[in-house]
């Protein structure tokens, strides 16, 4: 079945008793036992909860795994992930990362003796050259957040496989309706739901995908464990959500091209990084293994003192934290997401006081033209005043 | 507003954020919302993304910091993400002294995932303060208690541990599922932080998966909230505020099971069927009046031993009233069966030097009349 149908009907045929087309949010946390020893499959809901897993089977089939664990924000599901590892390993990540992975990687998870090298993904060589006898994994985000740096997932996850690493993708940005990394060899995959899959910026929720029997097992140990589960009703709404992904994505992606081409254009704007322009450097790899482009992309303005005023000057652009919502949203890296990366990581990857992130909504792509064309113009002029 | 003078049935009620200032709505808006607009970029909002701040969650946290008597509270996924996050304020290297018949749920972490990251951890007797003494290692970092415990209500005496770790320089942690801070506030005998699973008493209705942490001061507080939003463990703002709607009924149906529990134990050791009974309120537990100086009540698990797991077995079968599940602390009486639930992640030889025997069953007692639920029972127990 294609995935806009599947899409469509998560949840619609699992509820046999009523026939109720969207699953019951079962805001229950015990379950009777029939007899003895005997479970409906249901025992407590931190272990499994009838709403959660509906939403978990959902998960797992669209990015065709054999497991999804559903948890309470998209840095619960990496700190999940993260408890696969112990004491002396060692990860490879990308370099151009989400600070909430960094802080956790950097500030918690070192306490434990755990340890990460950050490279460019797509340099074999280079990541060659950075594993210890401790090496377990490698993480990979594509496209990069902010600057949109796309990595070749099907050439890491086989040279990660033959070291015996796991690969690691956060699929947040794309999502399986774009991009389907266990197929290209991935062994987990983890989304911040709060982003495209929710869709509405009103759930926080984290997802994790994994391949083959045995990591299956190993991550929902962990899930019960550690207890960064989902609740019911976040659940329901994520699910919620993920009806309306595919209709979501083709407007995301069809006005993210179109802006990014009109501030291509903008003397004020000196770069604009989306994969969906021929120039990109990574728009090759990721034509061939993507089905679109996401809603997201940055741009570096000439001007840093244009910045502060742009924002100000918005209107209909929201300015905020987080993306992936229907309203559009713009972020200053360096001061919001990116805050925690120290300077100098920052500026080697090119997150710096001149870069901005637009997540683009799903507004008329006429109307966010003319709010941010509008807001360039009264920053230009405030600073020529100036 | 909440302040020291009042009572604790009235903190409860008007804890400080009950009413929202914004409508004047008499109860807190649920922010379904996980980013948040800056109006201007030089002065951010007081929340910029739920996972860091969630109004509906900000207001839970400082209600059960109200009636904890501590400085932050914290809410999370669930009592094993608290445990999980407060576990996580130590590093490779540490060693924590844990009451011995801790939640299996707290054992299986020790012992499964934290020594991976080489957290080490020592299991005692915490009625014996020779054991606590004794397991010190010059690594030894913090103490994790749990009183009363589960299944068998062993009584630790919180101020004596906690004395002894303050003069040391250890953390001091206690598990407050059981009392809640109707009956017993561990931050007032000197405790550092006390984490609830808020999914059993604090709601109440076995409908919200949650856990809370409070800490006695605020730098703990900023640790504690360094870690929440770094592992990213936070409870939801639905569930936040269905807590919340369960917490202001804590101490009326605290009241109204204690009784019963009491009631309820009182008959099972008159039962000629029954081996044992565990009860912190009964004349003869050997702890009972250490309990009762820091401790306002005696809650309302009681738990019995059938005399053998064919015993059990059979009664679980018959009983007609109790839920029979997992869990605790809910309206509806919960009859759970230790040896094959809540400590199942124990191994067995490790269960039954701690009490936990193939006979013992858990009953907590709900709001049901306390008469309906012995007749019950008697009738199970005719095998």
């Amino acid at each position: 079945m294609n995935i806009e149908s599947r899409l469509a009907q998560i949840g619609s045929q699992e509820d046999p008793r009523t026939g109720a087309v969207n699953y019951p949010i079962y805001q229950s946390t015990a379950f009777r036992h029939p007899r003895l020893g005997q479970s409906t499959g249901f025992d407590y809901s931190r272990t499994k909860s009838p709403t959660r897993s509906v939403l978990e089977q959902a998960a797992a089939d669209l990015e065709n795994a054999d497991g999804g664990f559903a948890c309470s924000s998209g840095m619960a599901a990496l700190t999940t992930i993260f408890a696969l590892f112990s004491q002396g390993d060692h990860l490879i990540v990308s370099l151009d990362l989400y600070g909430g992975t960094y802080r956790l990687l950097e500030q918690i998870l070192s306490r434990y003796g755990i340890t990460a090298s950050y490279v460019d993904t797509n340099d074999i060589e280079a990541m060659e050259e950075l594993c210890t006898a401790g090496t377990k994994a490698v993480l990979i985000e594509t496209p990069t957040n902010p600057l949109m740096m796309i990595t070749d997932i099907e050439k890491v996850a086989a040279w990660a496989k033959s070291k015996g690493f796991l690969t690691i993708v956060d699929n947040t940005l794309l999502t399986p309706f774009l991009q389907r990394p266990l197929d290209l060899g991935a062994d987990i995959v983890i989304h911040s739901a709060t982003k495209y899959l929710g869709g509405h910026n009103d759930v926080l929720a984290g997802l994790i995908m994994t391949k083959g029997e045995e990591l299956t097992k190993k991550m929902g140990f962990l899930h019960n464990s550690l207890g960064a589960v989902l609740g019911p009703q976040d659940s329901y709404l994520l699910m919620r959500g993920m009806k309306t992904l595919a209709l979501r994505m083709e407007r995301h992606e069809y006005n993210s091209v179109k802006m990014a081409e009109w501030l291509k254009a903008h003397p004020a704007v000196e770069e604009v990084y989306h994969p969906a322009l021929p120039h990109h450097p990574g728009h090759e790899i990721q034509k061939r293994q993507s089905s679109g482009n996401t809603g997201i992309f940055s741009f570096r303005m000439k001007d840093a003192r244009t910045v502060e005023p742009i924002l100000r000057h918005l209107k209909l652009i929201a300015f905020a934290e987080s993306l992936g919502g229907v309203e559009s949203l713009l972020t200053y890296p360096a001061i919001q997401t990116h805050a925690d990366i120290p300077e100098e990581i920052r500026k080697k990857v090119g997150v710096d006081d001149r870069l901005l992130r637009f997540s683009v909504g799903i507004e008329h792509i006429e109307d966010l033209i003319a709010d941010l064309g509008a807001a360039i113009d009264a920053a230009l002029q405030e600073i020529e005043g100036a | 507003m909440a302040n020291s003078e009042q009572d604790f049935s009235t903190k409860l009620i008007h804890f400080g954020k009950e009413i929202d200032k914004t409508t004047g709505a008499s109860s807190v808006p649920i922010y379904q919302a996980s980013t948040f607009h800056h109006f201007d970029l030089d002065n951010p909002p007081a929340h910029d993304y739920s996972r860091s701040g969630n109004p509906t969650r900000e207001a839970l946290e400082e209600y059960i910091a109200v009636l904890e008597g501590g400085a932050r509270g914290f809410a999370f996924a669930s009592g094993m993400a608290a445990i999980s996050t407060a576990f996580l304020l130590l590093s490779a290297g540490d060693h924590v002294v844990v009451t011995e018949d801790v939640y299996g749920g707290t054992y299986r972490l020790l012992t499964t995932v934290l020594n991976r990251l080489n957290i080490d951890s020592t299991f005692v007797d915490m009625t014996d303060f020779e054991q606590v003494k004794m397991a010190l290692k010059p690594n030894t970092k913090a103490v994790f208690m749990e009183t009363p415990s589960n299944p068998t209500l062993k009584i630790t005496d919180i101020a004596e541990i906690a004395a002894w770790s303050k003069e040391l320089g250890l953390l001091t942690m206690l598990d407050n599922t059981f009392m809640t801070p109707y009956h017993q506030r561990p931050i007032e005998l000197g405790v550092d932080i006390v984490i609830h699973s808020a999914t059993k008493f604090l709601s109440g209705h076995s409908d919200v998966l949650a856990g809370l942490i409070v800490t006695a001061d605020e730098s703990l507080g900023r640790r504690v909230k360094q870690l929440q939003n770094g592992l990213g463990t936070v409870l939801s703002a639905q569930e936040s505020w269905l807590l919340m709607r369960g917490m202001k009924t804590l101490q009326v149906r605290m009241e109204a099971s204690e009784k019963g529990a009491a009631k309820l134990a009182a008959w099972l050791q008159a039962h000629p069927g029954v081996e044992k009974v565990y009860y912190p309120g009964l004349k003869d537990h050997p702890r009972g009046d250490i309990h009762a100086k820091q401790s306002k009540g005696f809650g309302a698990v009681v738990s019995f031993d059938v005399g053998s797991g064919e015993r059990a077995r059979k009664m679980l079968g018959k009983v007609k009233l109790p839920i029979v599940a997992v869990s605790l602390g809910a309206v509806e009486s919960i009859l759970s069966y230790p040896a094959m639930m809540s400590h199942a992640a124990m191994p067995r030889e490790v269960r039954h030097a701690r009490g936990i025997t193939d006979g013992l069953v858990r009953y907590s007692v709900g709001l049901e009349d306390i008469d309906d639920l012995i007749r019950d029972l008697e009738q199970a127990l005719d095998i």
